[in-house]
Order: C-alpha cells, then sequence, then structure tokens
C-alpha cells in the first residue's frame, strides 16, 4: 500500500483537523443533518440493523433445514422467518445499501459537488427508511407475515391471517425513501459537476449509480400502487386480483414483477459501479472499454424493465409471450457480459495488487459470472419448467444478491473505509475476512444448485432424507459466512478508535473523492475543482511522482 | 492543486441562493428538473392504476359502461372546466411574478385556491350520491338490475361493476389526494407571495408548483373520458 501520500495529519493523538465528523457533535447535529456524509452514516447503521435482524432469521432457516425433519420450528414460524428474511433484505438492506450508503458519501464527492442537489429531500428519505422500518419490526413483533416475500394475491388477499397490511405499508413508505434518493442522484448528477466533469469523465460509479436512479424513480412507484391496491383488496375484500371476485391473479403478478425484477438491478448495478473502480484502482489501468461500460449500465437497467415476466412462466401466460420474454431475458446477458469481460480485459498486463478490496471484487467477478450464467438457464423457457420453485432458484438470487451485490459492497466499504472514517482497517484481518466470506458463501449456496436440480423444492420446513448431506453442508456454510460478516463489522468498529490515521489516499487513487481529506470537511472541497483529466487517469498518475499527489487542506 | 484552480464565487448573491450551489441559475435547474423527475414517478404510479384499469376494462367492457353510465358526468365535466381554468390561473399567477404584480399574483393564487376547492367540492357531491346509491364497494355494495348500454334486457355482474367502482374510488381518490397536496403547496405559495418573497429574478417555487398542478389536472383530463365516458352515447 502506497503511504507516501503527503497527508496534514499529525501522526500522534494531538487535535484532529476540522471535519465532516468532528464539526458537530451531539444527537441533534446527527438527526438534523442535511451534509450527505452524515446522512451516509446514519444509513450505514440503520441498514446494518437490518442485515443482522435478516440474517438472524437466515440463520433459522439454516438451523431447520439441518435435519430432514421440521423439528426446530413449526410450519407457520418457518413460513414466517423466509419471508420476514426476505422482506428485510431485499427492501430494508439490499435495495437502500449501496445507493443510500457509499451513493450518498460518493456521488458528490466523485463529481465535485459540495452535495447532493436537495440535502433536505436526502434527510427526509432518510427519515421515510426509518419509518418504514419500525412498521416493519412492528409487523414482526405483532406476528410477521407468511406470504413469502412476493405476497401473491389471492392468498395474501383473501387467505392468510398475517399482517399483510402493515408489512405492505412499511415497503410503501420505505418505496418512497428509495424514490426520494434516485431523484436526488438523477437530478445531482445532471446538474451538479464540477467544471470539465463531462459525461464521458464521470467515474463508472457515477454510470451505474445514475442507471440505478431510472430504476428506483420509475420502478418504485409501480409497486407502491401495488400495495395500494392490495390493501384496499383486503381490506374491502373486494376481486381485483382475486379470481372467486372476477380479478386476475396473474395481474398482479405482472404489476409485482414489473417493479421486482428491475429491482434485482437496484441492487447488482452499484455494485457493478464498485467493482469498476476497485478494479481500475488495483490494477492500476484505466477502465477497458470505459464507454461500453458506461452504457451497459445504461442498457441493462432499460433491458431491465422489459424482462418481468420470467418470474411467470409456468403461472399461465400466453406461450407467445414467455417466448418473447425469454428472449429478452437473455438479451440482458449481452451489457452484463461486456462488463465482465471488460474488467477482465483491464485486469490483463495491470499491475494487480491483492488488497481487500480487489479481493471482494475478485469474488464479485466469479460469483456473479455462476449468478449470471444460472439466470440464463433459469431464462431457457423447458429448463425453467424443471427447476421453477425449487433451491435452484434460491440458489441463483443468492448468487446475485449476495455474491454479487453484497461483495460488491463490502469491497466499496472498505476500498472507502479510510476516506469515510479517516482511520484504516486492519488489512491481515480484512483479507482473511474476504476469503471467509468467499468459502463460506460458495459452501453455502452451492450445494443448493444441486438440490433444486434434484427437485427440493422452495419454502418447505422439512424435506426427504437423501437431500440431507447437500443441506448440512449448506447450514455448514452459512455459519462460516455469518463469521464473515461479523469481522467486518468489529474490525470497522476497532478501527474507529485503533486504526491508524488515514492519509488522503490511501491507495493512490485516482477520482475527485481521493483529492479531499480524510475524512473529509463538511462541503468537502476548499474550492471548487476544475478536471481537466479523463476518468482512471491511472498510467498518468503513477508516472507522476508522489510529492504532486494534491493535498487539499 | 496543480490542476485545479477557484472559480470566483464572491460576488453578491441574494440570500435565496442555497450554500451549495455555485449559481442561481444551477439552483433554478435543479429544482425544476427535480419536479420533472418526481412526474415521471408520479406518471408510473398512476400508470399501474390506468394498467389495472384498461385490462378489466376490455374483459368487462359492458359491465364497465352500465357502472359508468350511473356515474353523473355533467359533474365530471364541470369539473374538467374547473380545472382546464386553474391551469390558466397558474400560468397567470407565475407571469404576474415575472413582471412584477403582486396583486395580481397573490389574486391568481387565490384564484386557482377556489377553483380546486370547488374541484373538491363538486368530488365530494359526487361520492354523496355514489354512497347513497350504495355504489361504494364493500359490504354493502349492490348493483342489481343495471342494464348493459346498448343490451337492452342484459344486466352487468354486480362483481365485475365492484371492480370499476373500486378501480374509480381508488383513482378519483388519489387524484383527490394530489389536489389536497397540491391546495396545501399553494397556501404555502399564498402566504410567500403576500410576503413579497417572489421577484422576476426569483420565482422558482411558482413554477415547479405550477408544474405539479398543471400534473394533476392532466391526470384528470385522462380520467374523466376513461371513467366517465364509456358508452355513453348509447
Amino acid at each position: 500500500m502506497s503511504m507516501a501520500t503527503a497527508t496534514a495529519q499529525p501522526a500522534g493523538q494531538t487535535i484532529e483537523r476540522e471535519n465532516y465528523l468532528n464539526k458537530h457533535y451531539g444527537v441533534g447535529s446527527w438527526l438534523l443533518t442535511t451534509d450527505h456524509k452524515r446522512i451516509s452514516l446514519l444509513y450505514l447503521l440503520s441498514i446494518t440493523f437490518f442485515f443482522f435482524i435478516g440474517g438472524f432469521f437466515a440463520l433459522l432457516i439454516r438451523l431447520e433445514l439441518l435435519t430432514p425433519a421440521g423439528d426446530l420450528v413449526q410450519a407457520d414460524t418457518y413460513n414466517k422467518l423466509f419471508t420476514m428474511h426476505g422482506m428485510v433484505m431485499v427492501f430494508f438492506f439490499l435495495i437502500p445499501s449501496i445507493p443510500a450508503v457509499l451513493g450518498n458519501f460518493l456521488v458528490p464527492m466523485m463529481i465535485g459537488a459540495k452535495d447532493l442537489a436537495f440535502p433536505r429531500i436526502n434527510l427526509l428519505s432518510w427519515y421515510l427508511y426509518i419509518i418504514g422500518g419500525v412498521m416493519m419490526l412492528h409487523c414482526m413483533l405483532t406476528g410477521g407475515v407468511d406470504t413469502g416475500w412476493t405476497f401473491y394475491t389471492p392468498f395474501s388477499t383473501a387467505f392468510t391471517n398475517t399482517k399483510i397490511v402493515e408489512a405492505g405499508l412499511a415497503i410503501f413508505v420505505a418505496g418512497f425513501s428509495s424514490i426520494l434518493t434516485g431523484l436526488n442522484f438523477i437530478v445531482t448528477i445532471h446538474r451538479m459537476r464540477a467544471p470539465g466533469m463531462t459525461w464521458s469523465r464521470l467515474p463508472l460509479f457515477i454510470w451505474a449509480h445514475y442507471a440505478t436512479s431510472i430504476i428506483q424513480i420509475l420502478g418504485t412507484p409501480v409497486i407502491a400502487i401495488t400495495i395500494v391496491l392490495v390493501a384496499v383488496e383486503r381490506t374491502l375484500h373486494l376481486g381485483i386480483f382475486d379470481p372467486k371476485l372476477g380479478g386476475d391473479p396473474l395481474l398482479f403478478q405482472h404489476l409485482f414483477w414489473f417493479y421486482s425484477h428491475p429491482a434485482v438491478y437496484i441492487m447488482i448495478l452499484p455494485s457493478m459501479g464498485i467493482v469498476s473502480e476497485i478494479i481500475a484502482c488495483f490494477s492500476r489501468k484505466r477502465i477497458f472499454g470505459y464507454t461500453f461500460v458506461a452504457i451497459s449500465s445504461i442498457s441493462i437497467a432499460v433491458f431491465g424493465f422489459l424482462v418481468w415476466a420470467h418470474h411467470m412462466f409456468v403461472a399461465g401466460i400466453s406461450v407467445y409471450a414467455a417466448l418473447l420474454f425469454s428472449l429478452l431475458s437473455y438479451s440482458v446477458a449481452v451489457p452484463s457480459a461486456v462488463k465482465v469481460f471488460n474488467w477482465t480485459a483491464t485486469l490483463y498486463k495491470g499491475s494487480i495488487r491483492y488488497d481487500a478490496p480487489m479481493l471482494y471484487a475478485f469474488g464479485f467477478l466469479g460469483l456473479f459470472t455462476i449468478g449470471g450464467l444460472t439466470g440464463l438457464f433459469l431464462a431457457a423457457l423447458g429448463i425453467d419448467v424443471h427447476v421453477t420453485d425449487t433451491y435452484f432458484v434460491v440458489a441463483h438470487f443468492h448468487y446475485i444478491m449476495v455474491g454479487g451485490a453484497l461483495m460488491g459492497y463490502l469491497g466499496g466499504m472498505h476500498f472507502w473505509w479510510p476516506k469515510i472514517s479517516g482511520r484504516l482497517y486492519p488489512e491481515g484481518w480484512a483479507r482473511l475476512a474476504a476469503l471467509i466470506v468467499f468459502i463460506g458463501f460458495n459452501l453455502t449456496f452451492f450445494p443448493q444448485f444441486i438440490l433444486g436440480y434434484l427437485g427440493m423444492p422452495r419454502r418447505y420446513f422439512q424435506y426427504p432424507q437423501e437431500f440431507q448431506v447437500l443441506n448440512v453442508l449448506s447450514t455448514a456454510g452459512a455459519t462460516v459466512l455469518g463469521v464473515g460478516y461479523l469481522l467486518p463489522m468489529i474490525y470497522f468498529l476497532w478501527s474507529m478508535r485503533y486504526g491508524k490515521p488515514a492519509p488522503d489516499n490511501p491507495w493512490n487513487a485516482a477520482g475527485l473523492e481521493w483529492k479531499t481529506p480524510s475524512p473529509p470537511t463538511t462541503f468537502n472541497f476548499k474550492e471548487e475543482p476544475i478536471v481537466t483529466w479523463e476518468a482512471y487517469n491511472y498510467e498518468e498518475l503513477d508516472a507522476r511522482p508522489d510529492e504532486e499527489a494534491p493535498s487539499v487542506g | 492543486m496543480s490542476d485545479s484552480t477557484a472559480v470566483g464565487l464572491h460576488h453578491e448573491h441574494r440570500p435565496e441562493l442555497l450554500h451549495h450551489f455555485a449559481t442561481e441559475e444551477q439552483q433554478r435547474d435543479s429544482a425544476s428538473l427535480g419536479m420533472w423527475i418526481f412526474l415521471a414517478t408520479e406518471v408510473m404510479f398512476f400508470g399501474g392504476l390506468f394498467c389495472a384499469y384498461l385490462i378489466y376494462r376490455g374483459w368487462y367492457f359492458g359491465d364497465f359502461a352500465a357502472a359508468s353510465k350511473s356515474i353523473d358526468a355533467r359533474l365530471g365535466g364541470a369539473n374538467t372546466a374547473v380545472l382546464i381554468c386553474s391551469s390558466l390561473t397558474v400560468v397567470l399567477a407565475i407571469w404576474a411574478a415575472q413582471t412584477s404584480r403582486r396583486a395580481l399574483l397573490i389574486g391568481m393564487l387565490i384564484l386557482t385556491m377556489l377553483f380546486g376547492v370547488t374541484f373538491l367540492g363538486i368530488k365530494g357531491v359526487e361520492y354523496k350520491a355514489k354512497f347513497d346509491e350504495h355504489h361504494v364497494p364493500g359490504a354493502s355494495f349492490s348493483f342489481a338490475h343495471e342494464e348493459i348500454p346498448g343490451h337492452p334486457g342484459q344486466y352487468a355482474n354486480p362483481r365485475h361493476a365492484q371492480i370499476f367502482f373500486a378501480l374509480y374510488f381508488i383513482m378519483t381518490g388519489l387524484h383527490a389526494l394530489h389536489m389536497i397536496i397540491g391546495l396545501g403547496l399553494f397556501a404555502w405559495l399564498l402566504y410567500a407571495a403576500w410576503r413579497g418573497r417572489f421577484t422576476p429574478e426569483y420565482h422558482t417555487p411558482l413554477e415547479i408548483g405550477g408544474l405539479y398542478w398543471h400534473f394533476v389536472d392532466i391526470v384528470w383530463i385522462y380520467l374523466f373520458p376513461l371513467l366517465y365516458l364509456i358508452d355513453r352515447h348509447k
């Protein structure tokens, strides 16, 4: 790690420079802040809380599946466990994770702005998230929901006795938090770029967040109105989606997946943005095919809106619709593959360093590729009929959401932790954690591909004897994975107090965010920067001697 | 920093300019782009409902036509006129701000709000009629022996008619909720205008408030023919 960068930070424990963390003290200064960096930390705390709640449910699910018999929890409890696991992880962890934490922190800094365009709306979005989160917690503590996170009608509107309306409203409120974040990012990226920061000079992290924001503002309102319809139907016993009363349950599925499929890209696109940053930095090269990687983010967002019915191949849609949606689903593989191949090409002849962020990026590359390729299995009509509603599907989307999105999130947290906290995390522990996560993840989810292919259905709390070995492997992997997730939380907290003070640019990375102090001051830049260089000018950076590395403040 | 220089921003700026914007133009453009994007979100929000409506209208056309005939198109038409007038007064209010006519500005804002309240009042009368006729979906809903227009002797299926009324109440109800929010916004704009905050140089809140108001109008322009005018001529 190149530590030669000049820094104004004194070596000892003497007076710290004024920064966004120590400028004001007290609870009020956090709860009423409009600083995008502080709001990012508020989000970090809240989503970590929900991540561990969702993780706790996952652990109980895996423990129940340790034995073929349903012996740890009852069937009803099991239904609630996987439902609440899904709802919490999807709506309260994965969707806000990267945009609301790292995006909030980095989008203004990467484009040379003092803040997001609407700082107060940014704070409002956090409060909406918290209100939704409290509603979800209340719903969980008073009985929860047992429909699966997809709350399909008419089961959710006419049969189940669990708290559908409350959970739905929680998701509704959290959805508006997501919309406001996306709106803020789009306006910020359009209107707040520093002079010289042209579209073709934007970091790919920004392109990825731009594409994500498009999905957030256009997809989320559709699930919102769907929830309104479900709530009204359930409360007044109407038949909008209930076939017994003339309604159409398929219409619900169409509306639901119109948002919930693109939602997968809300999770994975920002992660891809992070991976682009990390791979360029740790192979010291400009990203190969910058334009293609940037445009592929946008095309994933656009194509992502046209594939939703591949979740409904066995639900009774017409053969011709299924053919079309299968074809369109395959077409999403093109921009995804463009990304993977361009990252690989960037590595070619690069000076690769294996620091923890890069290990997570490598993990992402492998796991996302497996998740993506198995997605093609599922987009093929014939195979999909065989593996629908089996553990094959469960394994596939966990490879994308956990192996992809979460790996990227952790990689990004390590990469930018010195900037966020002003401290260095312990590199050795971090590499170990990355390795543990990778091993634990594969041990948990790879056996589920086989289980699914052999015919084990999802969402059952017991299973035939012959599936036990693979389930034991999976449960063992889950405990390893749990350790892998606890470790970073522990050493990040540790580093805030005991970590070495971070220099302004510990990785000698390109990008405007590294030209600010660590941690940054409240308005990020002392002077408005003027950008005269292309993105990822690593060849230039490495050719220049270190003393030229800029230090603002 | 070798490759960046300071941009001189130390000229006098107005108090409306927030600290994180470099220029007033940037602030104004951001605000208006933000509202346009919010309206895109709103289009998708109502879009889900329009999608559901169009599907069921296709499936249950006769039942929808019968149910549609039971709501008062004259009241709906009057409301359409009221809203179009209110859009005109919004535009005149912005023009008044641009040309420093404070009294006209305040008058137009008041007139806009009056139109808004009138709309809600007429809507209330319509809802009351539906309530009296037991056309509100739910336990006491009834829609028996209502003939399908153009098909004498054929009666509408009450269940399908109930879907029409459910969508009618959800769509017009959400629209009315947007009107109420709009009235709140305009009350605030009126207060700010009364305090003399808007000048030919600075009237962004009026512009984005106006965008919102026009959007709510446009939703109604679609709702009116879709809900009130199915097969009226038969």
